[in-house]
Formats: structure tokens, C-alpha cells, sequence
């Protein structure tokens, strides 16, 4: 079978089964991961300000009597609908992540840091301050989908310009990547507050709410705004991850094992900017869990997208609504932006990941 | 170049190649062909064009003229048509995530990693002097041991030198550069016996003396034009060479009077004896 039998000496072949293989180790934590996610959601139901109880509302289910109102307010349409949102926003940052690092072939690259979400954040606020602006009919066509597809086209386009920035030849620079990312951020930061300004009190508080980012503000019709746009997305992840392996190796690599690249980049462009978009849309900008899920997973079971991507939707999922618990706990009653708890866990992460590279990054 | 000849069906053809960077004329109408079964050698100075050439051949340059391979025009095959019978190995390769050496050589399989297990590539790694590596982390190796697993990788990519009648292609840019001297041989070896087993072997070479031991066809390149085909023997004369590196080199052959060889210690000598 060997076509190379004169150049290969026959003892210097190894069994398959004495070589290090990752990908049965990723499987296994798939479905530890998995199981870490059906904790997560379980506690996240049981847990908050209110007394309503899960588990009395269980039993009440079991024994046919129906719920009591409290439960059935704060179980069905407070924690519930918060709870899938945190899913979907999770896996949503956490796979974009992934993506957007494959595609910039740089565990830098992140669409929080990169002023993806900045320019999906920016266009939301635009389409909450200028949306009455907008003629009568497309208003009503889009209804509440405005606010997530503009912030989906912000963050759309802000990929698209970065990706033109910092990319040459089919290189990408990190430097130019990040400092790209400054001035998008700067400029979405100035454009916003001269929005502000324009804003009635109705506005100023959607506006606030952005800033920050938390879950809180979660509904069911904001769940069901941002799950095909997210869906779609996750759906795509799928078929992106031999194309984004390959791009591990540059562009031209890619296309020569017969990579479609043209196509992955658009793709995985689309995919970054959808779920970050709808992401940002239902609940403002959440930093870091693009690089704090990625980068622990590739400390785990290396950097093969075909097992990353699935992986970083469930840990994504599962660290949202974990950090969601400890902003609702932690100063209870009260509630603190999310966003501020995933900077404390996902900022020393970044600052790590920085310093272990930082050689790369002389300009 | 007057005579238009229907592309063959073994040969990796180029006809009338020119490469514009900036304004500067890097390839001019250059012709170009190799033949499955042997190894071609694009040998020239630094800045001659050898490296476009090879990536104007791969689609890596925008250029003008036709690239046919195994008949058929290049630009008109997709990318994963292409894949399964050309593998190219890049000049050299840096990769930014923790990717182990099984799993960069896996990604020349037609399925990339999520291949059926393979012993493929593992023999392709013993082939290339790497037995045992297939576990460790690619960015921990040395540049040349990097270079052998991307050649590995390539080699995956093409295994069977010849599939139904139809041969496979290795391109490679510069792929002994930064290799000692055992594993330039280990190479060469590996070159000379996909060669022998039907397939096509292009090489951009730096060193002449590898290149008048291992090759069959020698394209030498000067000035973004092709300044003489042929056989090692016909191309590598003290005469083109001299021209062609503007700098005295002097070949010899070794004792049967087959393979030709440099000396560039002799130019010290003479140097020397001069002043």
C-alpha cells in the first residue's frame, strides 16, 4: 500500500492507536459540556431575587394543579425567557469568536474587541434614536426586528472594513487588527454620544441599557427577534470548520488543499456578523466570552474547528448564564450589568493571552 | 513559442507567463513545462522570478498567459479539482494556533481532520525523517523540522504518485532551504522516488549541486525570463552560470564524468592566487 516503501523504513511506522489523538477527548467534552449546560440552566431557574420556586412548580405541575400565579410570572415569562436568551447570546458570542479568530488566523480577534460589536451597538442605536425617522411601511414590515437586523448590518459592515484594514495579501496584522478595532470603537463611541443628545428619556434608557449589556431586559419577543438570526448562524458553524482549519495555514495554503477561500471568508464573515448582531441587539455589548471560551477550549483539545465551534456554543452558553446568576445574586435585590462581570473574568484572560504573544505584536 | 501545441496530458505546461508587480515586469513571457516522471528543477539568482513563476503556476499571482495541467486549463478547475492532484508546499509556514504535527499533516487529507483514520499520514511523516512527531506541538519545532512537516503534509495531500493513468503533482518552493545536509537528501530522495513512480515533481531550488544530483530537468531563470532549459549537464556550464550569477563558477564533474558539481572554493583559489 505504501508508494513511498523505498524511502519508508517499514519498522518506523506506529500503530494509530499509540499517537496522541484530540478529537476523542473534544467528543468527551462535548458531553461533559453538555451536562455543565443542563446544571447551569437548572440553577439559573431556581435562583434569583424573587421567592418563586422551580421545584414547587414542579411538583404542582406533577400533581396537576396549576401554578401559582407568581410562579407562573416570574418562572414562564421572567426567568425563562432570560434563560434562553442567555443560550442564545452565549453561544452566539462564544462561536462568533471562534469564527472571527480562524478567519484573522489570530486567537486575538475578537468582535468585542475588534469593534465588531461597536459597530453592531452603534447601529442599533441609530435604529433606536433615527428608526421613527424611517418611512411608515418599513418600519411596520421590520417591527421589532429593526433594532437586531440594523445591528446586524452594523456588524456586518465593521467586519467587512476591519477585515479590508487589517488584511493584505492574505496576511492579517494584528497590530493593524487591533488598532482598526480602537479607532472603530472610538468612532462608534463618538457617533453614540451624539446621538444621545437627540434621545428622549424613553431612548436615553435603551440607550444605558447598551453600555453596559445585561440579560434583564429579556423577553420572548426579543428570543424569538434574535433565535433565527442566531440559529442560522450556529447552523453555519458547522460547514465553516475545515474551511477555517485550512485557513490556519494562510490563505493561499487553504485554496492549494482545495479550500473555497473567497467563499469561507464570506461565509464566516456573515456568520460573525449575524450572531453578533443579534447578540448585541437583544442584549447589548457583553465583552470578552469571543475570547475567554475559545482560548480555554484550545488549551483543551486543541485548535481543530470541527469540535471548537460546537464546544464553544455550549461553554459559552454555560459561562453566560453563570456570570448572569452571579449579577443577580451578588448585590440581590439590585442586579449588576453582566457585561461588568465578564470583563472581570474575560480581561485577565485577554491580558494572558497578550503577554504569551507578544512577540507577534512588534509593529 | 511560434508552434502552438495542444497542451499534453502529463505535463505541467505554462505558455507565455508575464507577472506585473507595481510597475516593475517581473515574469515576461515566460514558457514553461514539466513533465510527470521527472524532477524539475527552477534554479536562477535571487530576484529572477523563480518563486512567481512557481506561485503564478499555483494562481497565488495575478499574471497573463495559460497554465495547463494534465491538459486541462487551470483556471477553469476549482479549487478542490485542483487539490486532488496538485499539492503545493509553501516556501515556509507560520500557524498561530496549537496545532499538533499529526494535525497539520491530516489537513492534506481530501476531508481535511475529520478524515477517516488514515496511516497515511504518519508514513508521510516517517518519510520525511519525522517518526515520532506526531504528537508534539508544530510551533515547538525547529524552522526545518516545520518545513519537513509541511512537505509531510503535502505529500499527504498526493499520495499516490499516479492514479489511473493520471499523474499527481508535488510544487515545491525552495522545500531543502533551511534543512541540513542528511535531510536535503532524505527530500531529494522522496522527490526522485514520487518522480520514478509517475509523478511530477517541480522544485524551486537554491542550491545548484543538490539541484545537478536530484533533478532531470533544470529551467534556469534570470531577469524574469528563462535563460536555459535542459538537462542538469546542458544548463549547469561554467559558461550560463558565470552569465547568468555574474560571478565566476566553475563545475566540474565527478569521476564517471555524469554529474556536474560546483566549486565555489575554487574561486578563493584563484582569488587568492591573483592578488
Amino acid at each position: 500500500m505504501s508508494t513511498l516503501s523505498t524511502v519508508i523504513d517499514p519498522d518506523a511506522l506506529t500503530d494509530l492507536g499509540a499517537v496522541p489523538d484530540r478529537r476523542h477527548r473534544a467528543r468527551r467534552l462535548t458531553l461533559a459540556l453538555l451536562l455543565l449546560l443542563a446544571l447551569t440552566c437548572i440553577l439559573s431557574l431556581t435562583t434569583g431575587a424573587s421567592q418563586a420556586s422551580l421545584w414547587r412548580a414542579l411538583a404542582h405541575l406533577y400533581g396537576g394543579q396549576d401554578l401559582a400565579t407568581m410562579d407562573r410570572i416570574v418562572l414562564l415569562d421572567i426567568r425563562l425567557p432570560r434563560l434562553c436568551m442567555g443560550i442564545l447570546v452565549g453561544a452566539a458570542l462564544a462561536v462568533s469568536g471562534a469564527v472571527m479568530q480562524g478567519l484573522f488566523r489570530n486567537p486575538l480577534a475578537d468582535p468585542g474587541i475588534v469593534g465588531v460589536s461597536a459597530g453592531a451597538g452603534l447601529a442599533a442605536i441609530c435604529a433606536i434614536v433615527l428608526g421613527a425617522f424611517l418611512p411608515l411601511s418599513l418600519q411596520q414590515i421590520l417591527g421589532s426586528a429593526l433594532v437586531p437586523v440594523a445591528a446586524f448590518l452594523g456588524g456586518w459592515g465593521s467586519t467587512l472594513l476591519l477585515y479590508r484594514v487589517s488584511t493584505q495579501g492574505g496576511q492579517t496584522s494584528v497590530a493593524t487588527m487591533l488598532l482598526a478595532g480602537i479607532a472603530l470603537g472610538a468612532l462608534a463611541g463618538a457617533v453614540s454620544g451624539v446621538l444621545v443628545y437627540y434621545s428622549d428619556d424613553n431612548q436615553l434608557r435603551d440607550l444605558t441599557f447598551w453600555g453596559m449589556g445585561s440579560l434583564a431586559g429579556a423577553t420572548w419577543t426579543k428570543v424569538l427577534v434574535a433565535l433565527p438570526i442566531i440559529g442560522l448562524a450556529l447552523a453555519a458553524a458547522p460547514f465553516l470548520a475545515r474551511g477555517l482549519n485550512g485557513m490556519a495555514l494562510g490563505e493561499a495554503a487553504a485554496g492549494h488543499i482545495g479550500i473555497p477561500v473567497q467563499r469561507v471568508k464570506n461565509s464566516a464573515i456573515l456568520a460573525v456578523a449575524g450572531a453578533t448582531g443579534a447578540a448585541v441587539a437583544v442584549s447589548g455589548g457583553i465583552g470578552f466570552i469571543g475570547i475567554v471560551v475559545p482560548h480555554l477550549l484550545r488549551l483543551a483539545t486543541g485548535p481543530d474547528h470541527h469540535s471548537l465551534l460546537p464546544n464553544a456554543a455550549l461553554l459559552g452558553a454555560a459561562l453566560l448564564l453563570a456570570a448572569d446568576m452571579i449579577a443577580r445574586v451578588v448585590v440581590a435585590p439590585a442586579e449588576l450589568p453582566i457585561g461588568i462581570i465578564t470583563a472581570i473574568l474575560g480581561a485577565p484572560v485577554f491580558l494572558w493571552i497578550l503577554l504569551r504573544r507578544r512577540g507577534e505584536l512588534s509593529i | 513559442m511560434t508552434q502552438v501545441s495542444p497542451p499534453a496530458t502529463a505535463q505541467l505546461q505554462a505558455t507565455d507567463i508575464t507577472v506585473q508587480l507595481g510597475r516593475r515586469q517581473v515574469l515576461r513571457q515566460v514558457n514553461f513545462s514539466a513533465t510527470a516522471g521527472r524532477v524539475t528543477a527552477i534554479v536562477g539568482p535571487n530576484g529572477s522570478g523563480k518563486t512567481t513563476l512557481l506561485r503564478a503556476m499555483t494562481g497565488e499571482v495575478v499574471h497573463s498567459g495559460q497554465v495547463y495541467l494534465n491538459g486541462a486549463d487551470t483556471a477553469r478547475l476549482t479549487p478542490w479539482e485542483l487539490a486532488a492532484v496538485r499539492a503545493v508546499q509553501p516556501q515556509s509556514c507560520t500557524i498561530s494556533f496549537p496545532f499538533t504535527v499529526l494535525e497539520i499533516v491530516r489537513l492534506g487529507l481530501s476531508a481535511g481532520l475529520s478524515a477517516a483514520d488514515s496511516h497515511v499520514p504518519l508514513q508521510a511523516l516517517a518519510a520525511v525523517g519525522l517518526h515520532g512527531f506526531a504528537g508534539r506541538m508544530y510551533q515547538d519545532l525547529s524552522g526545518g523540522e516545520q518545513q519537513r512537516v509541511q512537505l509531510a503534509r503535502v505529500i499527504t495531500q498526493v499520495w499516490e504518485p499516479m492514479v489511473d493513468g493520471t499523474p499527481h503533482w508535488l510544487i515545491l518552493d525552495e522545500p531543502v532551504a533551511s534543512l541540513d545536509i542528511g535531510h536535503q537528501f532524505t527530500v531529494m530522495d522522496l522527490t526522485r522516488s514520487y518522480a520514478a513512480r509517475g509523478g511530477g515533481v517541480v522544485a524551486v531550488m537554491h542550491d545548484l549541486n543538490l539541484t545537478a544530483m536530484f533533478a532531470d530537468h533544470v529551467v534556469l531563470m534570470e531577469a524574469g525570463k528563462v535563460a536555459a532549459t535542459g538537462t542538469p549537464q546542458e544548463v549547469l556550464t561554467d559558461e550560463t552560470l558565470t552569465r547568468t550569477y555574474n560571478c565566476p563558477v566553475p563545475v566540474n564533474t565527478t569521476p564517471p564524468g555524469k554529474i556536474p558539481f560546483l566549486l565555489p572554493q575554487a574561486r578563493r583559489e584563484s582569488t587568492t592566487v591573483s592578488t
